[in-house]
């Protein structure tokens, strides 16, 4: 709320140097009454539910599923501690926890720079079509989200697992005599998420590649760099916004992914969102799923403030 | 409990239009699990009583407990398994069955009459049973298959190749009862045993799957722990599939129907229970889901492929290792959740 009213504030500025105040007061409150909408979808469809995380996750659970209104610092403390289950005095650190933890950052991480790399080349060959043909790309680069989620993933099992297409093709080719153990695997789970998120990278690379000078380019060349020069001194730096904001839309919703680790990852190793499932479903421990889940919203804002004060800082600098 | 490998979750399905009927008498909601309930018998008590049927699908036992807890959901039946079943009438959320309407209790099979989770049948009458065992493709390992050895100590020929369903309560049923241990036991010296054998055992798991009977079917999994009316899916397929029942123990579930206590339909809830006492729906009915129904005579009605079935009815010598499961107190199952996430870290 506070970043809206700093925004309307500025647009409200510069126009006159001295706007007459009733006029200006009209303004602002026709402002606030069209904002109004949207401002209460934010508050009680974002901040409500939160709000209900925040209060589950400090309270006791009830026998067989939700919660006691008793207020208890147990679930904090299971998500970082545990009491041996054979001796209740010895209190170590939860290492199932955290190798799920240290699994989730690890596997978003690598995916998103698995798109980053598969996105580049892709969305420098759309920039670099004719403005007609670039629409179509553009489309077909969206076409994946018309399918449902579960259904793609569903897809690429059919198409990694042991009787599935490439083991076939391969072993039809006597290529490779027995199948290759794909599914199961980080590597599939790396598959299905870099499938899946690419879009995300692609699209916002590409935004910034439209907006590339090509004059830039015929310059740099004119003073004698070579191709690598030129991408990585002039190309680079210029489409750095597009990495950064594909970066973020890809490594969020990868950590908190569900479905693709589950179905093609086997679900031997959890990821964190099946581990907050457990919690709610089976482990009957609400708090405790509800304290894992804030636990990965922390997870995700310090990765964020990190990334941008350390690539989103350097770039200002450079403006600057 | 046992159906999420066909089901996606929250699928609503409005069945079938009401084209037989000139007039609707009255309404029906059921609230039941994915692809577990025939849309001929629905079809048949639609035209029989005038009664218009909506089925809502759930995927989980928890989905459907949350969900009716809220209130405000317009259903009228709910078919919860036999390990949820006392929480249910506890909390009130059910009712018990209007026995001038219900007349037809006695055609409930004598073993199923009085079952520990619901004495005298008061609130509920079965809808299928079935058991939680084991899955072993015999042409790539045929030794003994009735035994929970199969995916906590695996052969060699099987190592690398056994999938473990990802329902913490029947695995833990199985992995106790091997050790020699009561269901839920809190039993230390059990308890670390099992925990031993299933880290241990883990190393051999290909995969902690719902997995599907094609990949059963296809050999792209050699063995496993599975439901047996899925099972039997599979080796229609593929005759090589077996079903084991482990001797040193194995849970026996069973889903049963319930009118809810806030149900808008009450006699249109009670005519469908008795309805679904009668053999002819409940062995129709039993052909579409594949699991036996409990029903006295229902067999003449099921497919000669389900009478036969190995999977469908428990060899003499093995029904005594099969227990119902049933639901831990929460002491017991923070333990077993703490295994569990160990398991799959």
């Amino acid at each position: 709320m506070a970043v809206t009213q700093h925004i309307a504030g500025q647009g409200a500025q510069p126009d006159a140097a001295e706007p007459p105040l009733a006029a200006e007061r009209e303004r602002n409150f026709w402002k606030w009454l069209l904002s109004l909408p949207a401002l209460l979808i934010l508050i009680f469809a974002a901040s409500g539910p939160l709000l209900i995380v925040v209060v589950y996750s400090i309270l006791t659970p009830a026998e067989y599923g939700g919660v006691v209104w008793e207020i208890s610092g147990r679930a904090w403390f299971q998500v970082f501690f545990r009491r041996d289950i054979f001796d209740p005095d010895e209190v170590t650190l939860n290492w199932s926890h955290l190798s799920v933890f240290w699994r989730s950052v690890s596997l978003a991480f690598q995916t998103t720079v698995i798109c980053a790399i598969l996105g580049f080349p892709t969305a420098w060959f759309i920039s670099t079509r004719p403005p007609g043909q670039r629409e179509i790309w553009l489309l077909l680069i969206t076409i994946p989200f018309w399918t449902n989620l579960v259904i793609r993933t569903f897809a690429i099992q059919e198409v990694i697992r042991n009787q599935g297409v490439v083991n076939s093709l391969l072993m039809n080719l006597n290529i490779i005599h027995s199948p290759i153990q794909m599914m199961y695997t980080d590597f599939a789970i790396l598959i299905g998420m870099a499938y899946v998120f690419l879009p995300l990278m692609v699209l916002p690379v590409f935004a910034a590649m439209d907006k590339l000078d090509v004059r830039l380019l015929e310059a740099g060349y004119d003073l004698y760099a070579s191709r690598w020069e030129v991408l990585r001194r002039i190309v680079f730096p210029l489409v750095r916004p597009g990495f950064i904001a594909g970066s973020i839309l890809v490594f969020i919703p990868s950590i908190g992914s569900y479905v693709t680790p589950r179905l093609l990852g086997g679900g031997r190793n959890m990821m964190l969102s099946n581990l907050i499932e457990l919690q709610f479903g089976q482990g009957r421990n609400w708090p405790l799923g509800a304290a894992l889940a804030l636990a990965l919203l922390v997870i995700v804002l310090v990765a964020l403030v990190f990334y941008l004060r350390t690539i989103g800082g350097d770039e200002e600098k450079r403006h600057g | 409990m046992q159906h999420k490998t066909t089901t996606l979750p929250i699928a609503v399905a409005a069945l079938l239009g009401s084209t037989a009927l000139a007039s609707a008498e009255g309404e029906l909601n059921i609230y039941n699990w994915g692809n577990y309930t025939s849309p001929d018998v629905i079809e048949r008590f639609e035209e029989e009583t005038g009664i218009e049927v909506t089925l809502t699908d759930y995927d989980s036992n928890d989905t459907a407990l949350a969900q009716i807890r809220q209130g405000g959901h317009g259903y009228d039946i709910v078919v919860p398994s036999n390990s949820y079943l006392p929480i249910w009438i506890d909390e009130g959320l059910v009712q018990p069955l209007d026995t001038d309407i219900v007349t037809d209790l006695d055609n409930i099979e004598e073993e199923w009459r009085d079952p520990e989770f619901d004495p005298g049948r008061e609130y509920s009458i079965p809808w299928a049973w079935g058991t939680t065992g084991v899955i072993v493709n015999t042409s790539d390992y045929d030794g003994e298959v009735n035994t929970s050895a199969i995916f906590l100590d695996p052969p060699e020929e099987l190592q690398g190749r056994v999938n473990v369903i990802p329902e913490m309560s029947d695995v833990m049923h199985l992995a106790v009862r091997y050790h020699g241990g009561e269901p839920c036991t809190g039993d230390t010296d059990i308890l670390r045993e099992v925990r031993d054998t299933l880290t241990d055992a883990r190393e051999h798991w290909i995969a902690m799957d719902y997995g599907t009977v094609d990949g059963y079917a296809e050999g792209d999994i050699g063995a496993g722990v599975y439901w047996n009316g899925a099972s039997m899916r599979a080796r229609l397929q593929n005759e090589d599939i077996a079903y084991g029942y482990p001797q040193e123990g194995f849970p026996i579930w069973m889903d049963n129907a319930m009118v809810l206590s806030d149900a808008q339909n009450v006699d249109e809830a009670m005519e469908f229970i008795n309805f679904m006492l009668q053999p002819e729906n409940a062995g129709e009915n039993s052909n579409f889901h594949r699991y036996a129904s409990g029903i006295v005579g229902a067999e003449e009605y099921m497919d000669p492929e389900m009478v036969e079935a190995p999977e469908i009815s428990i060899p003499d010598e093995l029904a005594d290792a099969g227990r119902f499961s049933i639901t831990c107190p929460s002491e017991v199952n923070d333990i077993y959740t703490q295994v569990w996430t160990e398991l799959m870290q």
